[in-house]
């Protein structure tokens, strides 16, 4: 009984004590002129689900919810922006050659044909972030489009 | 006294645990101050580990080949026929090492000697090759065939300008990806298909010879 709650006591205090640990927050005022919505002409539907389901992750401004302020959740969050980010980056879309910029298209197309993205873990929180079936061919149609124009 | 003692334990627990949680959290901040540095360095560890890998690699094939070392595209050739053939065999683990292997030997690709419009061509090759290689590394098998479809087009430009010492046979296979088809370039006439494997391993035709 006692040793029950000292482990308590000691998980306690500690998950207080990390809620002090800074993460760094993916957080950004400016969008850059290599942002992949101010290059491309997209419409307006595209825009908000691109903004909805990808840009948390894939660009330099996340819009947190509360519980992703609190560690060790924060954390979790941090990798998977940081991991994200580095394979693509909306805000810097501009600065891929077009060789790069087909691959990156077609990729993004693979991992949305394939409901490899936007991520389970992602979407199960983020109810507005999956996409139906209907806007899922939307959307492929019209990166297609966008590819073959490249 | 006893409270004292079961109170020193707790502190010092939480200290402990403080202590570790703090240290990932310093490791944390370094790779946030570095950003995309340090990620790079990382990645640079990295490669410099396959690149040891690699000269392994290279010199045994070297004797076997006989084929001109690092830095050319010939290096890069033989790498990626050596992951083609991984993919014909279905071994997604070959296809990993053989994948790292090629992003390195696709990074020490010397591009000097050619003009500037033919450099800058070749960097942004080379540049989406590396990724897809790396990829090709990390992958399942579907993903690894998915990635060197892109590949094999890359480094089919490349030898456009490049050029090849040794004839090269473009094959293609109509029925990959949704029956939008894939090609893929061989040393070899004989059809040996890297999408299917031993699915369909003769599905494909010749579609041209590069000299």
């Amino acid at each position: 009984m006692k040793v029950v709650k000292i482990i308590a006591i000691v998980l306690l205090v500690a998950f207080v004590g990390i809620q002090f640990m800074p993460t760094t927050r993916n957080q950004s005022d400016s969008v850059p002129s290599t942002d992949f919505m101010l290059v491309n002409n997209v419409p307006e539907n595209i825009q908000k689900k691109l903004q909805v389901s990808c840009y948390d992750c894939h660009s330099n401004n996340t819009q947190y919810p509360w519980y992703n302020q609190v560690q060790p959740v924060a954390w979790f969050l941090e990798d998977h922006i940081k991991e994200g980010k580095a394979e693509l980056n909306f805000n810097e879309w501009d600065s891929l050659s077009n060789r790069r910029k087909k691959s990156k298209l077609r990729s993004i197309i693979k991992q949305i044909e394939s409901d490899e993205m936007p991520l389970y873990s992602y979407t199960l929180i983020h109810k507005d972030a999956s996409f139906s079936e209907a806007e899922k061919q939307e959307l492929i149609r019209w990166i297609e489009q966008l590819k073959d124009s490249i | 006294m006893s409270k004292l003692k079961s109170t020193l334990g707790i502190v010092a627990i939480a200290f402990i645990t403080l202590t570790a949680m703090s240290c990932k959290d310093n490791k944390n901040e370094q790779n946030n101050a570095d950003g995309n540095h340090s990620e790079m360095s990382a990645d640079e560890d990295h490669s410099k580990m396959n690149h040891d890998n690699s000269d392994e690699h290279h010199d045994g094939d070297k004797k076997e080949m006989a084929m001109s070392g690092d830095g050319n595209s010939q290096a890069v050739l033989k790498d990626y026929f050596n992951l083609k053939n991984a993919l014909v065999a279905d071994d997604n683990a070959k296809a990993k090492e053989l994948g790292a292997i090629l992003a390195t030997s696709l990074g020490k690709l010397d591009i000097s000697k050619y003009t500037d419009a033919q450099q800058s061509d070749l960097k942004d090759i080379v540049e989406d090759a590396v990724e897809h290689a790396e990829h090709i590394a990390e992958s399942d098998i579907a993903h690894q065939r998915e990635h060197f479809k892109i590949l094999s087009k890359d480094v089919t430009d490349m030898v456009a300008i490049t050029g090849t010492e040794m004839k090269i046979y473009e094959q293609f296979c109509p029925m990959y990806d949704n029956n939008k088809g894939g090609a893929w370039l061989s040393m070899n006439e004989e059809i040996r298909n890297p999408y299917f494997g031993d699915k369909m391993l003769k599905c494909g035709k010749v579609q041209r010879e590069i000299n």
